[in-house]
């Protein structure tokens, strides 16, 4: 059960690893935990999860996989401790170690030793457990009766989690607002903003200032005297790109507050709308397009490769949009979107597309399709983890 | 084991409990996260408390480098005393300024080390003591000797989460991610730190206090240490819990709110909308 658990909360994009994994093995042998469930889903959770984006994630595969763990006589965690995972083990490890896990193993003695001394843990177990049903350890009646539900044991400040046994832990859910996947809005867009932050503002050190230090040496009759500056800030420089086509009006308006929330950190920011899709022709201002037309090509000649590039928009189109010359909606484009394209992420060194609708959906819509292809696949969902991605894909 | 539990002035959590046991008995970092004012500092004192040990504080700035943990060489006084001549030049070992790692590793007890807010450095910073974390050993090349760990110290990391944490230095620590308390904790936090207080006092303020952080639009959010402060001029003052009581925030700005409201932006906002809701009920 416990190989199911960790396969389930992989499957739910939990980087849970075998060095997690045995890490819980020991917590439970060192009896950090009381015997009881509540315990374990704590020590499981601190061992397994490291980032609080996943914590409701975790809530939700703990609750699935450990359904009927609460069973009266502790069935459920009984199950737990004699399915010790040794198949999966041996399966999974091959998969999953990196090689400094693997020889941290070849340096235990080898993964038959490792496997042994499981194998030997899991005998020490079933033999206390004919004993009585209580997980290695001392003392207690059943994983559950440690003083899980005893008035007495109760200490100060524990009332609330241990009286109320009708709603579990992990069944309140308690880190639900945390999870990063939902797509952004009100609520978390301060957070998106964060990342964006810190993205524009990388890594800011220290170095030597040399006029200061020899003009301060000499001061000092000859003696050194070394003065330090703050390093410059790296800048990052970003052009984004909107669509403005009526369906993208709201992630629109979003993403432009993103981005211009974030303005004051980056040293040049710059926008441009399009329809559906780049041609020779932008415009910087959506109200009055005819008035702040810009040419493609002044883009591309006026901002040099170190500019980022990031395009906001759904990518839902026709797909002659982007393929076919005329394809356009809304004027006769001598050459394909495509074409514009290639020529914008081939100009510029980094390019990302932002992407708000759910990513669920992309591969129903052709185009998407069409135009992930275009950008080599750095399309990213407009939510928290996907700025993120795409923080790290611009700044690779 | 001694254990670490929640006390009368700290209050924690059963999950916390496991966490700070877990890392402490295996022997791994315990990293905490959570917004700032949660107790994630006050949390090390604690567990040094519980245990008996004595505490190491490391506090992290964004131009701090791993290496200063472990020791820095300074070539500096070395080449001035060169250039005065002193006798000490010729010990390079003279020059070897010993890191909080190091101090840690080097005494003859067990410590308890914080990192405290170990995102602000470079991103590099906590890749580039895994290492020395994990094996509680480093090399100093000037003098070519090993440091080895006599005994290990138990090793607490807090982050506010400015940074993202590399993957390989998740993989040996435990984690715990303090909640920002709920109503009921909060109260037994404020008792923590006055035991005396007024309860109508407490209750009305924490009344004003949720409000206060239930409004959206805050830059920045009082947190326990604001609600702390504040809670302790009120006491100063002595205001009567009755004057706290229709202390709508949308209605009024509270009392003393300097305590509570950090950013100026926030002060208007509130000035605003108290100036909304009286124009409102005209
Ligand atoms: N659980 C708690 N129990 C008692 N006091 C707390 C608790 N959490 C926070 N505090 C108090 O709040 C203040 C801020 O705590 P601190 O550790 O500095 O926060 P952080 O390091 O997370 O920013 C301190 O005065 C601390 O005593
Ligand atoms: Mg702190």
């Amino acid at each position: 059960m416990l190989a199911h658990f960790i396969l389930a909360l992989r499957n739910a994009g939990i980087p849970a690893s075998i060095t997690e994994y045995l890490a819980l093995l020991r917590g439970m042998k060192a009896g950090v935990a009381d015997y009881n469930v509540d315990d374990f889903y704590h020590l499981s959770r601190a061992a397994l999860v490291k980032d609080e984006r996943h914590l409701d994630r975790f809530d939700r595969v703990f609750g699935e996989v450990f359904k009927g763990l609460e069973a009266p006589e502790g069935e459920g965690f009984d199950t737990l401790v004699r399915q010790l995972p040794e198949e999966w083990l041996r399966k999974m490890a091959e998969k999953l170690l990196t090689e400094e896990e693997k020889a941290a193993i070849q340096a235990a003695g080898g993964f038959d030793k490792l496997m042994e001394m499981l194998r030997q843990r899991l005998a020490e177990q079933k033999g206390r457990h004919q004993g009585g049903s209580k997980w290695i350890g001392t003392g207690g009646t059943s994983p559950f009766g440690a003083h899980g539900y005893n008035p007495e044991g109760v200490r100060i400040g524990q009332e609330e989690s241990r009286h109320r046994r009708a709603v579990k832990v992990w069944d309140k859910r308690e880190f639900r607002d945390l999870d990063d996947s939902v797509e952004i809005g009100t609520r978390n867009i301060k957070l998106a903003l964060r990342r964006l932050r810190r993205f524009a503002r990388q890594g800011a050190a220290t170095e030597l200032d040399l006029p200061d230090t020899i003009r301060s040496t000499a001061n000092n009759a000859g003696s050194l005297d070394l003065k330090m500056v703050p390093e410059r800030h790296n800048t990052v420089k970003v052009l984004l790109f909107l669509d403005i086509g009526g369906s993208m009006d709201d992630w629109v308006k979003l993403s432009e507050e993103l981005f211009s929330a974030a303005r004051a950190e980056f040293k040049h920011l710059e926008h441009f709308y399009f329809h559906n899709c780049p041609y020779e022709r932008l415009w910087t201002n959506n109200r009055r397009r005819r008035e702040s037309e810009v040419s493609t090509l002044e883009v591309l000649r006026k901002y040099g490769p170190d500019y980022k590039a990031v395009f906001v928009g759904d990518a839902s189109m026709s797909p002659y949009e982007i393929v076919q010359p005329g394809g356009s909606v809304e004027h006769w484009n001598e050459e394909p979107g495509s074409a514009w394209m290639a020529r914008l992420t081939g100009h510029f060194r980094r390019s990302a597309w932002l992407n708000p609708m759910p990513q669920a959906g992309w591969g129903r819509t052709h185009s998407i399709g069409l135009m992930r292809q275009v950008m080599e696949d750095r399309m990213f969902p407009l939510t928290l983890g996907g700025i993120e991605a795409m923080t790290r894909e611009l700044s690779r | 084991m001694a254990g670490f539990r929640s006390t009368e002035n700290y209050i924690a959590s059963r999950d916390l409990e496991v966490a700070v046991n877990a890392a402490v008995t295996l022997q791994r970092p315990l990293l905490v996260k959570g917004e700032p004012g949660t107790g994630k500092t006050v949390l090390a004192h604690e567990v040094a408390k519980a245990l008996g040990l004595p505490l190491i504080e490391w506090h992290i700035k964004s131009t701090t480098k791993a290496q200063q943990g472990l020791y820095e060489y300074d070539a500096v006084s070395r080449l001035r005393d060169g250039q005065l001549g002193d006798e000490r030049v010729h010990d390079i070992s003279n020059y070897i300024v010993r890191g909080k790692l190091w101090e840690a590793f080097a005494a003859d007890r067990q410590h308890v080390l914080l990192i405290d807010e170990i995102d602000k450095a470079d991103i590099e910073f906590p890749n580039d003591l895994l290492l020395e974390l994990d094996r509680m050993q480093f090399f100093v090349y000037e003098t070519k000797e090993t440091v080895v760990a006599r005994h290990r110290p138990v090793v607490i990391i807090t982050s506010n989460n400015e940074k993202e944490l590399p993957d390989a230095f998740l993989r040996r620590c435990f984690f715990h991610y303090i909640r920002f308390p709920d109503r009921e904790t909060m109260e037994r936090i404020v008792q923590a730190h006055f035991p005396d207080i007024k309860q109508e006092l407490a209750r009305e303020a924490l009344n004003v206090f949720f409000q206060v952080r239930g409004v959206g639009e805050l830059k920045k959010k009082p947190a326990t240490s604001e609600l702390l402060d504040w809670l302790k001029l009120l006491m100063i003052e002595d205001l009567p819990p009755e004057v706290l009581r229709s202390q709508d925030p949308k209605v009024a700005i509270p009392p003393l709110h300097g305590a509570l409201l950090k950013n100026e932006q926030d002060v208007h906002l509130f000035e605003r909308l108290a100036f909304l809701s009286r124009q409102r009920q005209r």
